[in-house]
């Protein structure tokens, strides 16, 4: 059966469901996950350290392997019959761009999605310039990587999964080491791509910006879902689940646009 | 951008030469090598005309002399070896300037001296005119095994990252103090490049991880496809060709 015919406009972008997963140590980092992102949202995964963030992330693309569960990316079950799709489907920006871009130009790494799908020529070409125009990075493509900032680097990073015309982009920790003006620049990005977004951070005022909704992801399990802002004012939550605010931020405080 | 984001071999330039796809260059440089190889070493005049060929083929680059000169430079030990040569071989001995010197022993280094520098002249010409992401586009399609080529991309995209990380671990030490002086500060030295191959070694999974993220499977797709139409094959091919009739004549004269 052609994967793209279970495909139905309906389906929403992500639907994890009773998702467990133990290491091969024998520990273990999720005990059961339900999480249904709609398209189009944008949706922050917040959590302490170890709280099994990551370890959610690798599963929307099939890097690891479910338990227990199900996770499916818009009607697609995540399986191995179905991983090259699945893998376009989902764009992972990982936390470190030189991880994420290993390619010796800027031009190749954008490209290396796409052409891995079987793209070619001017089609390559095409997809490889709209990806870099929408981070606002066209004019460094024969640039290699190591020569951006790392904000620059950053951005192609996001443009590298665009390029796959991913139905959801996982962002891991994206403000992350960036100075406040990148950090602006990134979230303007974002926020002008019609894209599913799923970012992972411990910047919460960030997430708090660029996403309505939020979840707590806590002893692996969601331990709250809900409004960014109604979560993030909700003291008593953020402390059971070492979540704190920067000195001097109060998020009732803030009033969001839009 | 040119210069300053490439090897030091290269030298930006918009020759024909620099024109010319990288596996035509490749294989033309390796084929002159062949061909001066295996010229007999007593045929010198054949040599001559050989360098004659490398100017020829430097000045269509529009690589200047001292360029070349310089960067033939690297070939220095390998000479030390070849002079050594007449004063250890064996064999009938001839007197140069009052040194006995072994008659085989001359031949031979003449031998080196002459082919060896011909092939780095050849092999300098091409990293000049050729980037280094170029030549490993142009071994791809010359059929090297994928595997050696992707290990040369990385090492090509991550020597720089691995330095600058060995730089801030340098820094680290010298900032609490630390200064490697002598023997026994060689133990610190060994832990840091231990820390360092394992940092590396963990960038590597890290980078797998991303790869395998965006449908990577074994393979590197074909992104860039070079082809090659006959009139650059056949101007790839004038050197080679050219060395091969001289080298022709040195066999029947």
């Amino acid at each position: 059966m052609d994967p793209l015919s279970t495909t139905t406009p309906a389906a929403p972008s992500l639907d994890v469901s009773g998702l467990a997963y133990a290491y091969p140590d024998g520990h273990q980092a999720l005990f059961g996950v339900d999480l249904t992102v709609g398209r189009g949202e944008r949706v922050a995964l917040l959590g302490p350290n170890g709280a099994g963030k990551t370890t959610l992330v690798l599963h929307l693309n099939g890097i690891l392997e479910a338990g227990a569960g199900t996770v499916t990316v818009a009607g697609l079950p995540v399986g191995k019959k179905n991983m090259a799709e699945i893998r376009r489907r989902v764009g992972i920006v990982f936390q470190d761009p030189d991880d994420q871009l290993f390619m010796p130009t800027v031009r190749e790494d954008v490209a290396f999605g796409p052409a891995a799908a079987g793209l070619r020529g001017p089609e390559l070409e095409a997809r490889v310039t709209e990806a870099l125009e929408r981070v606002g990075m066209a004019g460094f493509a024969d640039r290699p990587p190591h020569h951006l900032s790392f904000g620059q680097r950053r951005r192609v990073a996001v443009a590298t999964v665009l390029a796959m015309r991913p139905e959801i982009l996982v962002l891991d920790e994206p403000s992350s080491n960036l100075d406040p003006a990148s950090r602006r620049e990134l979230a303007d990005i974002l926020r002008s791509l019609e894209v599913t977004v799923l970012m992972v951070t411990h910047d919460l005022p960030y997430a708090l910006e660029l996403c309505p909704r939020s979840v707590v992801l806590s002893g692996g399990v969601i331990a709250a879902d809900g409004g960014t802002q109604d979560l993030l004012c909700d003291t008593e939550l953020m402390h059971t689940h070492r979540l704190e605010l920067p000195f001097g931020f109060d998020p009732r405080s803030v009033t969001l646009s839009g | 951008m040119g210069a300053g984001h490439s090897h030091k071999l290269y030298r930006h330039g918009h020759s024909p030469v620099h024109a010319l796809p990288p596996h035509c260059k490749i294989a033309a440089v390796f084929c002159f090598v062949l061909v001066v190889v295996s010229t007999p070493r007593e045929a010198v005049w054949a040599f001559g005309l050989y360098a004659v060929l490398i100017a020829a083929a430097a000045g269509a680059a529009r690589v200047p002399a001292g360029f070349l000169l310089k960067r033939l430079l690297i070939e220095v030990p390998f000479v030390a070896f070849a002079v050594l040569m007449p004063f250890v071989a064996e064999g009938p001995r001839v007197d140069v300037i009052g040194l006995s010197l072994s008659e085989s022993g001359l031949w031979g280094a003449w031998n080196i001296l002459a082919k060896g520098t011909l092939g780095v002249a050849a092999s300098v010409l091409l990293a000049a005119t050729t980037e280094l992401r170029e030549l490993l586009l142009g071994l791809q399609r010359l059929r090297m095994p994928p595997q050696l080529v992707q290990i040369a991309s990385f090492m090509i995209r991550y020597g720089d990252v691995i330095t600058d990380e060995m730089r801030r671990m340098r820094i680290a030490r010298l900032s609490r103090g630390f200064e490697a002086r002598g023997v026994r500060h060689w133990g610190i030295l060994a832990k840091s490049a231990g820390a360092l191959f394992i940092r590396s070694y963990e960038r590597g999974e890290r980078v797998h991880l991303a790869m395998v993220s965006r449908g990577y499977t074994g393979t590197m797709p074909v992104i860039a496809d070079t082809t090659a139409t006959r009139a650059q094959w056949t101007r790839a091919a004038a050197l080679p060709v050219a060395a091969l009739a001289v080298c022709l004549l040195g066999w029947t004269l």
